[in-house]
């Protein structure tokens, strides 16, 4: 081992343990898909049986009425103002005291017009647009979710539209809620989810031109190994952790 | 005329400067400002009056700004994306470096969503709830304060910004003897707060609460009738209720445009229902409406303090839940906080079952159940909002700040366009946009 190196005048080097290149738990990077296994580990030897473990995926079902709260009169204002309700809403879901209307994504704007604007609605305030990434469990797996907000009335509605990343278009809202401009370019820049009449969809957050959308879950974090005592940590994407 | 110091190219606008700075007399030697005057200035990202590394790009007819727009992510670090590398209770960490003015609010907001997630809302015990509105209050008081100091100071009153920034430095005091660091406290944790308040900070803080009223006085002495104040905030950078709400701006701007909403009153959390406090507003929406309603907001936030100290009860500050709890058994040590010695010894000497639990409970964290939730909280720029999602693991699937600062800031060309440059910087100030909270 010494023999092959170079001499360095007799300056001691770092040399590799040994036993710390070998098994060690941290140099299993993730593998599996999220969902799938324990620690997310694959392709070492499972004696344990954790790795066949199938954590169930997360479906949404639309939850029975009535939903109980103000929750119930939204959706029949809804239905009442808005003739397409049931060809716009795919799903209904009340879930830890909030309502959630999954809405195909082409009918998002018309959908927000009639929220702002009835009067048994009114949802003046969109407070917040963001995407989230269901790899692997939606097919049309960027979700763009949009918090409104009625001033008049003190209460919240979230609007959910999927699309998927082959075809990831939707009109955007900036018409109805101006304040969405930013939020729905910063989906753009972080999940790659395309406005469709947003004024200016550029990159917000992220260089103009960075390639990749970086919220995505197969985009990984990034980052070096570092090296502790001896022994390379990788970086927290590709440490073996519990999933 | 191309110098060193500016290259010049014909485009379909006309001809079109580049100045890097050097002569600026070289630059407009061969312009005719009153013809052919729209210079584009890029004021930022490095302008000590853009609050951080904001960065506008105006354009100007001699002092009019005829266009401004924003331009931000240079502060971008990604907090959002490393949450889902880390488990539940780490995320504290991360997002208190958000809007480094305001950490308790970020972490409270953080706290409040993964505890909807659990289910645990109502398990968060008084005291707990209490010493959240103390922190939240005061950290309301020192981000004002930050605010009319800085703002003092780019509006050319130096002295405020002294001021400001010392009895910021009185309230960073209380918050080291309480949390053990002046910023990024990871303080309020899911489930509680990570230390109850030591007696010490409480005398601390009655006297804040007897210093601070002259003080507030002393700088309403300084500004309120001073005539160059006056003239650079009244009538200056206004925005309506309207425009308020369809930009999406909330907070002391809304309210300075006269509509008093604020989420601690319509939307209460932490128990602010049974609080007495007033909610300020000012009908003009102009920068001098929006230092008034900010003045007028730290002193119901002193009434907020004193009520919340008045109800410190002795109890836990934490859920009776061991696994959400964690890190629980802590001590100061000669080398600062950590597990305590007698918790080491009882799982290294006395008990395999409390090692295996103790290793658990460090490498895995605790799982939440999956779904997804929206907690809005007032933070001293608006409203601070935090979705987070849950897939059922030990680490968040993901979570997204809807930030003030962030949202405010889409609202800076509304206010400047059709002013003055000099108004730039006052509307833009009025607005406290924070670039840690604004990029994440």
């Amino acid at each position: 081992m010494t023999d092959s190196k170079p001499s360095t005048g007799g300056v001691p080097v770092p040399v590799t343990p040994a036993g710390a290149t070998s098994g060690a738990p941290a140099e299993f990077p993730p593998a599996a898909p999220a969902g799938r296994g324990m620690f997310g580990n694959q392709g070492t030897g499972d004696v344990s049986g954790f790795g066949g473990l199938v954590r169930p995926q997360h479906t949404v079902e639309d939850s029975p009425r009535p939903y109980g709260g103000y929750f119930d009169e939204v959706r029949d204002a809804l239905e009442e103002a808005y003739p397409a309700f049931g060809e716009a809403v795919e799903h209904v879901v009340v879930d830890r005291g909030e309502l959630t209307l999954h809405i195909r994504p082409e009918r998002i704007a018309e959908v927000c017009q009639v929220m702002r604007d009835d009067p048994a609605l009114r949802f003046e305030l969109c407070s917040s647009v963001s995407g989230v990434d269901y790899l692997g469990a939606d097919v049309r797996r960027l979700h763009v979710v949009y918090q409104l907000t009625s001033m008049t009335y003190r209460r919240r509605v979230r609007l959910e539209a999927a699309v998927s990343v082959e075809e990831p278009h939707l009109p955007s809202v900036t018409a109805v809620y101006p304040t969405a401009d930013w939020q729905e370019r910063e989906t753009y820049d972080m999940f790659g989810v395309v406005f469709d009449g947003h004024p200016a969809l550029t990159r917000i957050l992220m260089p103009d031109d960075w390639e990749g959308h970086p919220q995505r879950k197969d985009y990984p974090l990034g980052g070096v190994p570092v090296e502790y005592k001896g022994a390379e940590i990788p970086p927290p994407d590709k440490r073996r952790s519990y999933q | 005329m191309t110098s060193n110091y500016a290259s010049e190219r014909e485009t379909t606008e006309g001809r079109v400067f580049t100045v890097t700075g050097g002569d600026w007399d070289d630059v407009v030697s061969g312009v005719d400002p009153i013809n052919e005057g729209r210079i584009v200035v890029n004021m930022g990202p490095q302008h000590p009056s853009t609050h951080g590394v904001l960065r506008l790009v105006l354009e100007l007819e001699g002092e009019t700004v005829r266009e401004a727009r924003s331009v931000i992510g240079y502060l971008h670090t990604g907090i959002e994306k490393n949450l889902e590398y880390r488990n539940w209770v780490q995320g504290s960490t991360f997002v208190t470096r958000m809007d480094y003015l305001a950490p308790i609010f970020n972490e409270t907001a953080y706290s409040l969503a993964v505890e909807k997630l659990l289910g645990i809302t109502d398990e968060v015990t008084e005291r707990a709830n209490t010493i959240r509105v103390l922190m939240m209050e005061l950290n309301r008081i020192s981000s004002h304060l930050v605010w009319v100091a800085t703002t003092g100071m780019e509006l050319g009153a130096i002295s405020i910004m002294l001021y400001g920034f010392r009895e910021r430095e009185y309230i960073l005091e209380i918050f080291e003897l309480i949390t053990g660091l002046r910023m990024n406290h990871a303080y309020v944790r899911p489930g509680g707060v990570a230390q109850d308040v030591p007696d010490e900070a409480i005398v601390k803080i009655r006297e804040f609460l007897k210093m601070m009223p002259k003080r507030l006085k002393e700088y309403e002495d300084l500004l309120s009738g001073q005539p160059i104040w006056l003239e650079r905030t009244q009538n200056v950078a206004v925005l309506d209720v309207t425009g308020c709400v369809a930009l999406g701006v909330t907070g002391p701007v809304l309210r300075s445009a006269g509509l008093a909403w604020d989420l601690r009153k319509t939307m209460p959390y932490c128990g602010y229902e049974d609080y007495e406090f007033d909610v300020p507003t000012h009908p003009d929406g102009d920068v001098w409406g929006r230092y008034l309603v900010r003045m007028a907001e730290m002193r119901e936030s002193l009434k907020l303090v004193e009520q919340a100290l008045d109800r410190l009860k002795p109890g836990p500050v934490m859920v009776a839940d061991k696994k959400i709890a964690w890190p629980a058994q802590l001590a100061i040590g000669v080398d600062g906080m950590g597990n305590s010695l007698e918790h080491v010894a009882k799982i290294m000497g006395q008990s395999m079952e409390s090692l295996i639990h103790h290793f658990k409970l460090v490498t895995e964290g605790f799982r939440v159940p999956p779904g997804q939730v929206y907690v809005g909280i007032e933070s001293p720029r608006g409203e601070l909002g935090v979705h987070a999602v849950s897939d059922g693991g030990t680490r968040p699937y993901r979570v997204h700040y809807r930030e003030p600062s962030f949202v405010n800031l889409q609202a800076l060309p509304a206010m400047a366009e059709g002013g003055l440059i000099a108004d730039v910087i006052a509307g833009g100030a009025s607005l406290d946009p924070v670039m840690g909270g604004c990029d994440r």
